[in-house]
Parts: structure tokens; C-alpha cells; sequence
């Protein structure tokens, strides 16, 4: 990979790593006795290691000038491997996380790092972050090169992102096993870590655009508005929500710049655009760029396309306060939440819609092919949460699934039927092409992800919407003398099987996830051993690429 | 540049022709949005638009329209707290004002303390009292009636209002002294008082045991008497629990007895007044004396 990069690449390369050290030994210092100087360590430990490796092959020869007569994959190679990593350790802590809602003792250690409040941060970064976003970049960088016809503008920048994006990700998990938290659900990670990250994805956005420019196609396909859509908002969202003052330089500690109820409603604007544009956008960016490509059918509609991207990213700004249903929020903001989130339910069946109807024509494929069926089902489900989101949204159905598990239920719904789904999918189309195999080393094992990933999802989410309404039953329940029929702990027992059953949907698909791991490892160890298949004359850029700038 | 641009060609599943742009071999049709895609755009939009007419909706600088509904949730919610208190007012301040024993005489008032005692004690007691007040090792259970400071409603609702070693100013205040730790007694001497402690509830000793107990009951005479009373049955003004009875807090076999008088015991139970109304608080001691199990 080092070897990839031109000497004044390098030298890029290794300046960047020494800021970086500095950086992470300044911290080390100022944060004496403090997390923050643990997470200093590990950053200069981090970029120490890098910067060797660098090094390591400093001296080898310039790359040849043909690599710019080919797209530059390594990253995505890279970060698809990254992905895959965070997916297991991610779900494993989900796993985790359900069997103690189950068996609360199932700590082990009995150690403050093992409690739930701070392995549940984990699995949810550990997923939402470390195996959705490492999805996201991989593809993405995938996606704009073959829709743009052109390279990447240069090799250092990719990296960059790649990696300072799970530095930043590996001190966001270690943080919470270390107690550091900004009490933000989905923006757990302290200042420091969230400057950084603003760093990485200004780099991130810059790539995008400087490769748009540099196309050879005259348009821009939906994919990459979608992609774009995702890194844009999720620059604003991330900086206004993560507004704060450390209590000192020297310290993890911060206190968020917003005040009482607008604390809350900036927070669940930013965690509902969170949904709606890492979770939602980025990943149909994925869908509209993988499933035409594998099902080999032209999209459904343009138009729909244009009217559900518009709706989409239009409407989703406002929907963020039906999280603060019947809260000291403002009734009128609420009123805003509720109605934009049921209009929201249109163009998200449009978008769930068309990649449905794209398939018309591939349907024997679906039949057939495992990766093709992920996709379906991941739309599918993208249609299902959706529906029941917007249900959610209304005010007098929240009062019901508010603070219970149907929550979650429609959480994992999205989740796993949708997130999890369309990146596998996805992945299982990319893999082969990227390692330039004809197949995956083994499609049996990818007809065995499929089933334990759906049958787990269906277990997990038939379980949570059980658990779900049962508590929320049990909490608006009274009994003849008008006082509430059933005490807290009461719906806790009531909870107990569904959790047991949850669990067991939870490590299908986490065995689901370890398969896929597998079979992507051995795919790329076919490739090593030379199995290479004639590559595709057509997967170059357009001839006239430029040299990086 | 890519394929054809402008003109596109026919697709023969549809019968619909594309766009004419093509991106890595992905093209578009030109179908146009569905008719169902408008139809539930516009039908949401009215939902929204006339939900909006009726309740506060959108903000006007420092105001907001209030809807014509004239609905605000938190005069709303102040509602329905009010009308369900008046609901269940006409008990409520019954128990507030009236004595324990024409309450509990009083059909209608227990049905009500049973059905809203059983929730508000799972919820605010059972983390440390167990479901249904069985109690658990270092605290007790309720449901035989009192072992430390008595099973009279009055009692018990003045151990819920100050607690026991708690917080609270007029706490009640017990403490079972570390006669091994802190050097009040020889290491002998513990064992008898254990081995005589055991005995007085009739428990199965064994040979050792026996041999400690004369010993025993005068280090009991001399140590313990005070507060456990002569017989070992306990006072209840220092909450010092019947020891001859098979209900222990902490335990009653050898082990558990002998940590009690080696290292001493001071249980802690928090102060409810200000946490729960007056109402409630009878209400809880009236409920504790309906939980059942056998009465001494
Ligand atoms: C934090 C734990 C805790 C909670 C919560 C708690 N208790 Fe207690 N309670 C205790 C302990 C410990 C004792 C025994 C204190 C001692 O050993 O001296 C006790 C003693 C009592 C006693 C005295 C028993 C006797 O034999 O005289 C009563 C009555 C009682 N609790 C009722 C309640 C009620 C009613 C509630 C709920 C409102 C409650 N407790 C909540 C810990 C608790
Ligand atoms: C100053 C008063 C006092 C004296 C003296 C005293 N006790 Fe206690 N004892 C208590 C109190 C109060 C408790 C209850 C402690 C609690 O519940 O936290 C208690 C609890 C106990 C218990 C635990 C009962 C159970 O249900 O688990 C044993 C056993 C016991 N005492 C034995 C003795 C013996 C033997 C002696 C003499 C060596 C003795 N006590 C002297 C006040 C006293
Ligand atoms: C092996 C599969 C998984 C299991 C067993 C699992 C389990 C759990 C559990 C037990 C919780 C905590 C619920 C609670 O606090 O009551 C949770 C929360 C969450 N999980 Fe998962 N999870 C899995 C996969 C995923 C994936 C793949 C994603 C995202 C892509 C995800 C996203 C989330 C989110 C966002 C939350 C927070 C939900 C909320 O606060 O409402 N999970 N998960
Ligand atoms: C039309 C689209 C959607 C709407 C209107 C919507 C609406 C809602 C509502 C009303 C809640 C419950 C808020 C509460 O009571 O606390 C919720 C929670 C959530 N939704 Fe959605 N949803 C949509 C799509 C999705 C999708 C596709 C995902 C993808 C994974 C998703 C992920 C989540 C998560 C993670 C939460 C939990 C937030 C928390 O931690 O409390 N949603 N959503």
C-alpha cells in the first residue's frame, strides 16, 4: 500500500503522522491521570506504528505511471476489511449488551468497564460507526470513481480519511469502556475526538468534490447526491451538536453550549439526521449504485429518483422532535416533528419503491443469486421501518412505543433488515470485483449468511415489537382503584423471555456476520494465491485521466 | 464521454425507454412518478396542513399559532393529573385523616390499599424488601410482622416516614456493636454467644456448640441482654431484633450469627417523608400489614 504512494506522498504521509504524534503526546502530557492521556498514548502509539511502516518503504521505487489508468481501490479494499472487523466486535457487544438485559450479572469481570452503560456505547458506535461507516467510505470511494469515470485525485487523501477515521472510532470505543462520554446518544465520543473527526471529514467532502469536478460523465448519478447528501449534513449535524467547552485542556471533560430543552432538541435533531443521513441516505447511495449493477436492470424511474432524494433530505430536517413527544418541548415543535415525519413516509417509499421495481425483469435472479436477495430484503425493510417510523411519529402511537422496546425493535428493524443487509449485499458484489475473482470463494456460505441474517432479524424484531407493547401496556394500565395495575419491576419480568429470544436472533446474526467474514477472508486469499480473473476491460477511467493535483 | 446522451434507448421488459445516460453500465428509465406517489403526497399534505390549522404548529417570533382546537398539552396534562387525583380523592384523603384502626376495619379503604399498595411497595420497596416484602439477607422481611421496631400500623408508617439510621433528623437509630472486632469480647466468648444465640431458636447444634452454650447464656446475660432483652426476644424501642424466632435478617446459621455478633450490624433504611405523601406512607404501612405470613 505504502509502495502505492509517490514519494511526495510519503513525505505527506510521514509530516501528517509526526503532527499527529506531537498532537497525541501533548495530550499524553496535558492529560496526565486523566483519559484524555490514555488517549493520547494510544494516538502516538497509533501514528508512531504508521509512520514506520511508511518508512519501511520509503525508499522503494515511484510508482509506475499506469496506476492512473486505474481506478485506486486499495483504500476501499482496506475499509471493507475494516468494516467486516467493527461488524464483529460491534454485534459481539450486541450480543453482549441483549444477555445482560437478560442475565444482568453476566459482567464476568465485574469490572466498571463491563457494566452495560458502557459496552452499550460501544456496540451502538461500534456498528453504527465502525462497520456503517467503514461501509460507507469503502463503497463510496468505489462508487464515485466507476460513476465519474475518474481516479481518485490523489493516494494520500483516501487514507487519510480511512484511517484517521478509525482512530477516531478506536477513541470513541475505548473512551466509553474508560467512562469518557458526552452523554449524547450516538455522540457519546468527548471534544477532542469530535475536532478530529470535523478534520477527516472536511478531507473526506474535499475528495468527493475534487473527483466531481475532475469527471467524464456529464451527469451525476443519484448514488453519489446521496453519498454527498450523507457527508455534507453529517459535517453540520456532527459540528452543531457537538458545540463544547472542555473543562479544561487538560481534560476529557466537557459541557455542551446548549441549555436545557434546546440541549435536547439539538440532540435529536442531530440523532434523528443521524438516521436519516448516515443511516438512511448513505446506504441508499449504496443500494442505488450495487443493486442495478448486480440485478443488471436499469433504474425504475429517474424522476422517482430526483422527487423521493428531494423529499428525503428536505423533510427529515424537521422530523427530529418526535423523539421529544410529550417532553418540555414546545408542543408546536413537536407538531412540526409529527407531520413531517408521516409526509416523510412518501418519498421513502418511493426510494424502497423503486429499487423494488428495478428488479422487475431480475426476479428469477433474486430467486437464485443470495447477494441480489440481500438487497431485495434490505429493501424491504428500509420500506418497513420506514412505515413504522412514521407511525411512530404520530404523537398518540409515541405516547404508546415511547421509552419502550418497540423502539428497538424498529431500531433493528432498520438496523439489521436494512443497514446490515444492503451493505453485505453489497459487499458480496464488491468483494469478487475488487480482489477481481469471478465469484466469492464459497456462494453457499453467502446463501448461509442470508438465512441466518434474515431468520435472526425476524426473531430480534418480532421479539422487540412483543416486549415492546407489552411494556408499554403494562405502563398505562389501571386497575379498578385508578392507580397504576403493575409495578416497573413487573414489566421487567415480562421482558425477560423476549430478551432470552432476542438474544438468540442477536447471535444468528452475529454467526450470520462471522460466515461473511470468513468467506471474504478466503475470497482475498484466492486472489493471493493468483486465481485472477480476467479483469473487466471496461472497470478503468476514462482515458484522459489526470495525475492527482 | 459516455454512451448516447440525450436519446435513449428501449428497454423491452418495460417497454420504457431510459434516460440515455449511463453510468458504469447503470441506466435509468424514464418512467414517469407514479400516480400512487402523488395521491399520498397530496394526502399527507392535507393530514399535515389541517393538523397544523388545528393544534400550535408553526412559530411566529415570539409566539406561536395556537390552533384553532385551542389544545396545549401541558394544560392538558395538568388536566388529567387533577381529575384522576379528584377520582381517587374521596380515599385518598380518607387515609390521610383517618385513624389506622378504623381504616383497616374498613372493607373499601383495604380493597384500595392492597390494589395501589401492591404497585407503589414493588416500585419504591422491593429492590431492598423483595417481591412481596420476603426480604432477603440484611433486610428484612416484612411479611411475619416486625422483628426490630414493631408491627403496629403507626410504628411501621413512622419507620417508613424516618427511616432507620438514615438521613433523616428524627431517624431511627439501632446499632448491633462489633463485640469481636473492636476487642468488647474474647474470640471464646463470641463463639459461646453464637453457639447460645443458635440454641435459642431451637436450632439442631452441633457437639462443639453444645459444649459452648452454658458459657453462652453468660455472656448473653452480661452483653446482650440489654438490648436483646433476657430471654433474647428482642425491644423494639432499640430495634433490637427477637433472636429466638426462626426469622433472621442476616442469617441464623453458624456462620452468619457468628459475623453478626463478631463485626456487628447496622442496616440502613432510607426516609420516605418527602419522597412519598403522608397518604402514601399509610398506605404502605397499612399494605406492610396485609402482606400475611405468620404473625408472633
Ligand atoms: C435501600 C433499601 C431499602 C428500601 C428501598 C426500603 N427499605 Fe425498609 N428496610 C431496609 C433495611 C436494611 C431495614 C432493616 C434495618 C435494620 O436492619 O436495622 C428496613 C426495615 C424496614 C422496616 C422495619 C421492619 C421491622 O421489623 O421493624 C419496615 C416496616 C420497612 N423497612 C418498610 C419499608 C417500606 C414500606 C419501604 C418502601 C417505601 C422500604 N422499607 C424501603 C432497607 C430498605
Ligand atoms: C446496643 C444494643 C445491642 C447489643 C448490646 C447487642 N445487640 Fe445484637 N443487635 C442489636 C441490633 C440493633 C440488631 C439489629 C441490627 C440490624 O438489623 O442492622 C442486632 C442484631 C443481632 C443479631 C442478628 C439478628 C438477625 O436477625 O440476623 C444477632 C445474632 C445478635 N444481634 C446477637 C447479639 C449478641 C450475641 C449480643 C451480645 C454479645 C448482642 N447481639 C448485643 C443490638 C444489640
Ligand atoms: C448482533 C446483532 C445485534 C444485537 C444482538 C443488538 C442488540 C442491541 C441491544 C441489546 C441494544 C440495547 C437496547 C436497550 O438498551 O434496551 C441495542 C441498541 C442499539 N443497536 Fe443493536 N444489536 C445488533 C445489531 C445492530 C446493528 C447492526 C446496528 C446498526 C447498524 C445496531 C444499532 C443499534 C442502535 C442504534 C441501538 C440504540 C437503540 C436505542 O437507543 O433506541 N444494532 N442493540
Ligand atoms: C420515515 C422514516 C423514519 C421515521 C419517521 C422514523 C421515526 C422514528 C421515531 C418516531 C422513533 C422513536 C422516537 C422515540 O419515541 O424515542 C425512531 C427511533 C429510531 N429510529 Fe427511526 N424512523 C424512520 C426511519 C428509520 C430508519 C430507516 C432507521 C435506520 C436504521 C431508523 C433508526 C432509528 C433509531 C436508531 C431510533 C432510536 C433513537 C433512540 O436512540 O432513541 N429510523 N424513529
Amino acid at each position: 500500500m505504502v509502495a502505492g504512494l509517490t514519494v511526495s506522498e510519503r513525505q505527506l504521509a510521514l509530516l501528517v503522522l509526526g503532527l499527529l504524534a506531537s498532537g497525541g503526546l501533548a495530550m499524553a502530557a496535558a492529560g496526565r491521570g486523566d483519559p484524555l492521556g490514555a488517549h493520547g498514548f494510544i494516538v502516538l502509539i497509533i501514528s508512531v506504528a504508521l509512520a514506520f511502516l511508511v518508512l519501511s518503504r520509503y525508499h522503494d521505487p515511484e510508482p509506475s505511471q499506469e496506476r492512473l489508468s486505474e481506478y485506486y481501490d486499495d483504500p476501499t479494499r482496506v475499509g471493507i476489511v475494516l468494516a467486516m472487523i467493527w461488524a464483529v466486535i460491534g454485534m459481539f457487544f450486541g450480543v453482549w449488551v441483549s444477555a445482560l438485559l437478560a442475565w444482568p450479572e453476566l459482567t464476568f469481570v465485574d469490572q466498571a468497564w463491563a457494566s452495560f452503560g458502557r459496552i452499550r456505547p460501544v456496540h451502538t458506535s461500534g456498528v453504527i460507526f465502525g462497520f456503517g461507516g467503514n461501509a460507507l467510505i469503502a463503497t463510496s470511494f468505489h462508487v464515485l470513481q466507476r460513476t465519474t469515470r475518474a481516479r481518485l485525485p490523489d493516494q494520500f487523501s483516501p487514507w487519510f480519511v480511512l484511517i484517521g477515521y478509525n482512530l477516531f472510532c478506536i477513541v470513541a470505543a475505548s473512551g466509553y469502556l474508560m467512562g469518557v462520554t458526552q452523554s449524547k446518544e450516538y455522540a457519546e465520543p468527548e471534544w477532542y475526538a469530535d475536532f478530529w473527526l470535523v478534520i477527516v471529514w472536511v478531507v473526506y467532502f474535499a475528495i468527493y468534490i475534487r473527483t466531481l469536478m475532475r469527471r467524464k460523465e456529464p451527469h451525476i448519478y443519484v448514488a453519489n447526491w446521496y453519498y454527498m447528501a450523507f457527508i455534507l449534513v453529517v459535517a453540520v449535524l456532527h459540528i452543531v451538536n457537538n458545540l463544547a467547552l472542555p473543562i479544561s485542556a487538560g481534560s476529557a471533560k466537557s459541557y455542551t453550549i446548549w441549555p436545557g430543552v434546546q440541549d435536547a432538541m439539538v440532540q435529536w435533531w442531530y440523532g434523528h439526521n443521524a438516521v436519516a443521513f448516515f443511516l438512511t441516505a448513505g446506504f441508499l447511495g449504496m443500494m442505488y449504485y450495487y443493486l442495478p449493477k448486480r440485478a443488471e436492470r436499469p433504474i425504475f424511474s429517474y424522476r422517482l429518483s430526483i422527487i423521493s432524494f428531494w423529499g428525503i433530505t428536505f423533510m427529515y430536517m424537521w422530523a427530529g422532535s418526535h423523539h421529544l413527544h410529550y417532553t418540555a418541548l414546545p408542543q408546536w415543535v413537536q407538531t412540526l416533528g409529527m407531520t413531517f415525519s408521516v409526509m416523510l413516509l412518501v418519498p421513502s417509499w418511493a426510494s424502497a419503491g423503486n429499487a423494488l421495481a428495478t428488479l422487475n425483469g431480475a426476479w428469477h435472479k433474486v430467486r437464485d443469486d443470495a447477494t441480489l436477495r440481500f438487497m431485495m430484503v434490505a429493501a424491504v425493510f428500509y420500506g418497513l421501518s420506514t412505515f413504522e417510523g412514521s407511525f411512530m411519529a404520530i404523537r398518540a402511537v409515541n405516547s404508546l412505543s415511547h421509552y419502550t422496546d418497540w423502539t428497538v425493535a424498529h431500531v433493528h428493524a432498520g438496523a439489521l433488515g436494512w443497514v446490515a443487509m444492503i451493505t453485505f449485499g453489497s459487499f458480496y458484489a464488491l468483494v469478487p470485483w475488487m480482489w477481481k475473482q469471478e465469484r466469492m470463494y464459497s456462494p453457499k456460505l453467502v446463501e448461509v449468511h442470508f438465512w441466518l441474517a434474515l431468520s435472526g432479524t425476524i426473531i430480534y424484531v418480532f421479539a422487540m415489537w412483543n416486549a415492546g407493547i407489552i411494556q408499554g401496556l403494562m405502563w398505562r394500565t389501571y386497575n379498578d382503584s385508578g392507580t397504576l395495575a403493575y409495578s416497573f419491576i413487573e414489566s421487567m419480568v415480562a421482558m425477560h423471555p423476549y430478551y432470552i429470544a432476542r438474544t438468540v436472533g442477536g447471535l444468528f446474526f452475529l454467526a450470520g456476520a462471522v460466515v461473511g467474514f470468513y468467506n471474504i477472508i478466503m475470497t482475498i486469499r484466492m486472489a493471493r494465491r493468483g486465481a485472477a480473473a480476467p479483469d473487466s476491460a471496461s472497470d478503468v477511467p476514462a482515458v484522459a485521466v489526470q495525475p492527482g493535483e | 464521454m459516455g454512451h448516447a446522451m440525450a436519446s435513449g434507448s428501449h428497454d423491452p421488459v418495460t417497454g420504457r425507454q431510459t434516460t440515455g445516460h449511463e453510468w458504469n453500465g447503470i441506466e435509468e428509465l424514464d418512467s414517469p412518478v407514479p400516480r400512487v406517489v402523488l395521491f399520498f403526497l397530496a394526502v399527507t399534505a392535507v393530514f399535515a396542513v389541517g393538523y397544523w390549522i388545528l393544534m400550535p404548529a408553526w412559530p411566529t417570533g415570539l409566539s406561536y399559532t395556537k390552533g384553532l382546537l385551542g389544545i396545549d398539552q401541558r394544560q392538558l396534562v395538568t388536566r388529567q393529573v387533577e381529575d384522576a387525583a379528584a377520582a381517587r380523592s374521596a380515599l385518598t384523603n380518607r387515609i390521610a385523616t383517618e385513624d389506622f384502626v378504623s381504616l383497616a376495619a374498613d372493607d373499601q379503604v383495604m380493597t384500595y390499599v392492597r390494589d395501589s399498595g401492591r404497585t407503589l411497595f414493588a416500585d419504591a420497596c422491593s429492590a431492598c424488601h423483595g417481591a412481596g416484602g420476603k426480604g432477603g439477607p440484611g433486610f428484612p422481611d416484612l411479611k411475619g410482622g416486625s422483628s426490630l421496631w414493631g408491627s403496629d400500623a403507626a410504628t411501621i408508617a413512622e419507620t417508613i416516614r424516618v427511616g432507620i439510621n438514615s438521613a433523616h433528623p428524627d431517624t431511627r437509630v439501632s446499632q448491633m456493636l462489633a463485640f469481636g472486632r473492636d476487642g468488647i469480647l474474647e474470640r471464646d466468648a463470641v463463639l459461646a454467644a453464637s453457639a447460645y444465640v443458635r440454641s435459642l431458636s431451637g436450632q439442631k447444634l452441633t457437639n462443639v456448640e453444645q459444649g459452648r452454650v452454658e458459657t453462652g447464656r453468660t455472656v448473653f446475660a452480661e452483653s446482650c441482654a440489654s438490648c436483646h432483652g433476657a430471654a433474647g426476644k428482642g425491644q423494639p424501642d432499640l430495634g433490637a431484633p427477637d433472636l429466638t424466632d426462626t426469622r433472621w435478617i442476616y442469617g441464623g446459621d453458624a456462620q452468619s450469627v457468628h459475623a453478626s455478633i463478631y463485626s456487628g450490624r447496622q442496616g440502613q433504611m432510607p426516609a420516605w417523608e418527602g419522597r412519598l405523601t403522608p397518604a402514601e406512607i399509610k398506605l404502605l404501612a397499612l399494605y406492610v400489614g396485609t402482606l400475611g405470613g405468620e404473625r408472633p
